[in-house]
């Protein structure tokens, strides 16, 4: 039947991360460090609210926006957090997690004639998204040396008249890699001499461990010009419940409103009630687990620079990018035979890009005796290999 | 007020009193010996108490029985609580000694091998003390949560999958 499938389709390459899955699945006693989701299940306080929600009798849809009283307590969150300044009616929308939100901005603001400026290595689905609304893609390299971050003269080397759209996506998942003020500037004036318009991924910002996160559409000039997306996935450990926003200039989101309606409808009321709880009620939850990401991030970059691997240190999200150049292998060879002989399972960094090559993304979101653990088989493999 | 990092490093001790000053080190980022210095100083000024590891006696099979008894103390001159609690924290059958508001004066946790021994103990030795008015024995028929942490079983863990983007 694959003949029915569009053309588009039929070409379009699975993620790689499927590929390892599909691998991983088939044997046991795998530690895995590949998981790209909290291990903390949801605080009690928020899943209870969810379970209450339940209990009233709130099964329906909510208006396509969202619910409201979500939609204030997101503007004066972001208002507080970062001095956005967003109006509930209009200038929000309430998704089906971030990756609804990308599909959304994609959709609506490229088309066939754009081309969209994406970091390489990051998130698997910015690329494949923007190619589903028909636009090209073209890779801007980060270096390990410049601890994964975004620089001009990278960017000044893809640019094309066609550009329309930028990705940011920091703290970076695979890298781990965050961008500070000063870093975002010259972006930002990049972004105004280019008239280029930003879908700024943000999904990680709580879990910054060094400095506070700017948020891109906080800095001068740039609110219109940028979508701001976030979710409730990583921070709230509340992946499975599908609930994430776009903040942004009334006419984008007046447009993505438009296919979200057609589309989704709305993001499920259950979730959206827990989500009101999670920003009124569990701010302390979401600062213990931060400290507790943050511990094992330094027992990982540690574990890691002991066994002869270079280890750039990674200041957000939940991930660390070694370079396991030293071995010889390349990421995708150095991910299975690890896998085959000492039974954990990373992610290679090519699947991220050509610019994760050499790397492989080890999450700490595992318990410190599963870190500890898996470093130990890590480190018997790699022993083996230098 | 604690600083953030002496916040961190107690709160993982409380947790786990058998982390090396190597571990507590690379956890927190604080070099070893500013950790053993800083650990010193708590042990001396009493702030860390006790190590002591959490036991599930309920497990053991060991015979074990425990009440929570209020009591109501006479209050007379120059004889405040402080006196009566200094008496009764030198009993080792009396674990726990907190002066309450509300209805009654002091709470006392009591154990015993059995009921009776725990009860026989309230009789001859705790109700028969001067200035102690009443008490009300409470036995404990299960425990449930101890100190912050579960005792029935945790939940199930939720599976995840194995890797995801």
């Amino acid at each position: 039947m694959n003949r029915y499938l569009t053309p588009f389709v039929r070409e379009m390459p699975p993620s790689g991360i499927r590929k390892f899955f599909d691998l991983v699945s088939t044997m046991k006693d795998v530690i895995s460090l590949g998981v790209g989701e909290p291990d903390f299940v949801t605080p009690w306080t928020v899943r209870e609210s969810g379970i209450y929600s339940l209990e009233q009798g709130q099964t329906m849809y909510t208006s396509n926006a969202g619910l409201l009283k979500l939609r204030q307590e997101l503007s004066r969150y972001m208002n507080n957090a970062y001095g956005l300044e967003y109006d509930p009616e209009g200038e929000i929308l309430i998704t089906v997690g971030a990756s609804e939100a990308v599909d959304l901005v994609m959709r609506a603001l490229l088309g066939p004639e754009d081309v969209a400026l994406i970091p390489d290595p990051s998130y698997v689905a910015y690329g494949p998204c923007a190619a589903l609304a028909g636009a090209r893609v073209r890779y801007v390299p980060t270096r390990a040396e410049e601890d994964f971050r975004l620089r001009v003269k990278y960017l000044e080397k893809v640019y094309t008249p066609r550009a329309k759209l930028l990705v940011l996506s920091y703290p970076n998942n695979p890298t781990g890699a965050i961008m500070t003020r000063e870093d975002l500037l010259p972006i930002a004036k990049f972004v105004e001499e280019h008239d280029l318009l930003v879908l700024s991924d943000e999904i990680y910002a709580d879990l910054t461990y060094k400095g506070v996160h700017t948020a891109f559409a906080s800095l001068p000039g740039m609110r219109n010009r940028t979508l701001h997306l976030s979710g409730f996935s990583k921070a709230y450990a509340m992946t499975g419940w599908r609930v994430g926003y776009i903040a942004g200039h009334k006419d984008f989101i007046y447009g993505m409103t438009k296919i979200h309606q057609y589309t989704i409808l709305c993001a499920p009321i259950t979730a959206q009630h827990a989500a009101i709880d999670a920003l009124a009620s569990a701010e302390q939850a979401k600062r213990e687990m931060v400290n507790i990401y943050n511990q094992r991030r330094r027992l990982m970059v540690k574990g890691f620079r002991e066994m002869g691997l270079s280890c750039f240190e990674p200041l957000g999200a939940f991930y660390v990018f070694p370079n396991i150049k030293a071995t010889k292998l390349s990421s995708e060879i150095f991910s299975e035979e690890l896998l085959r002989e000492e039974r954990v399972a990373v992610v290679p960094g090519s699947v991220f890009g050509p610019s994760g090559e050499g790397h492989i993304r080890c999450s700490y979101a595992y318990s410190t005796d599963q870190i500890t653990a898996a470093l130990e088989r890590i480190s018997h493999f790699v022993q083996r290999r230098l | 007020m604690l600083s953030a990092e002496d916040r961190q490093l107690l709160d993982l001790i409380s947790q786990d009193c058998r982390l090396s000053p190597e571990e507590l080190s690379v956890r927190t980022g604080l070099s070893p010996e500013h950790i053993i210095k800083r650990i010193k100083q708590w042990e001396d000024d009493k702030v860390i108490v006790q190590y002591h590891p959490h036991i599930n006696w309920e497990k053991t099979g060991e015979p074990q029985v425990a009440a929570l008894i209020e009591v109501k103390v006479l209050p007379q001159r120059s004889f405040g609580f402080d006196k009566i609690a200094k008496r009764l924290i030198k009993y080792p059958q009396i674990k726990t000694v907190y002066l309450m508001s509300g209805g009654y004066d002091l709470a006392l946790i009591i154990e015993g091998q059995s009921m009776q021994e725990v009860a026989l103990f309230v009789a001859e030795k705790l109700a028969t003390l001067e200035h102690i008015q009443s008490t009300a024995t409470h036995f404990v028929l299960r425990r449930y949560k101890q100190d912050g942490v579960a005792l029935m079983g945790q939940e199930e863990t939720p599976e995840r999958l194995v890797v995801s983007p």
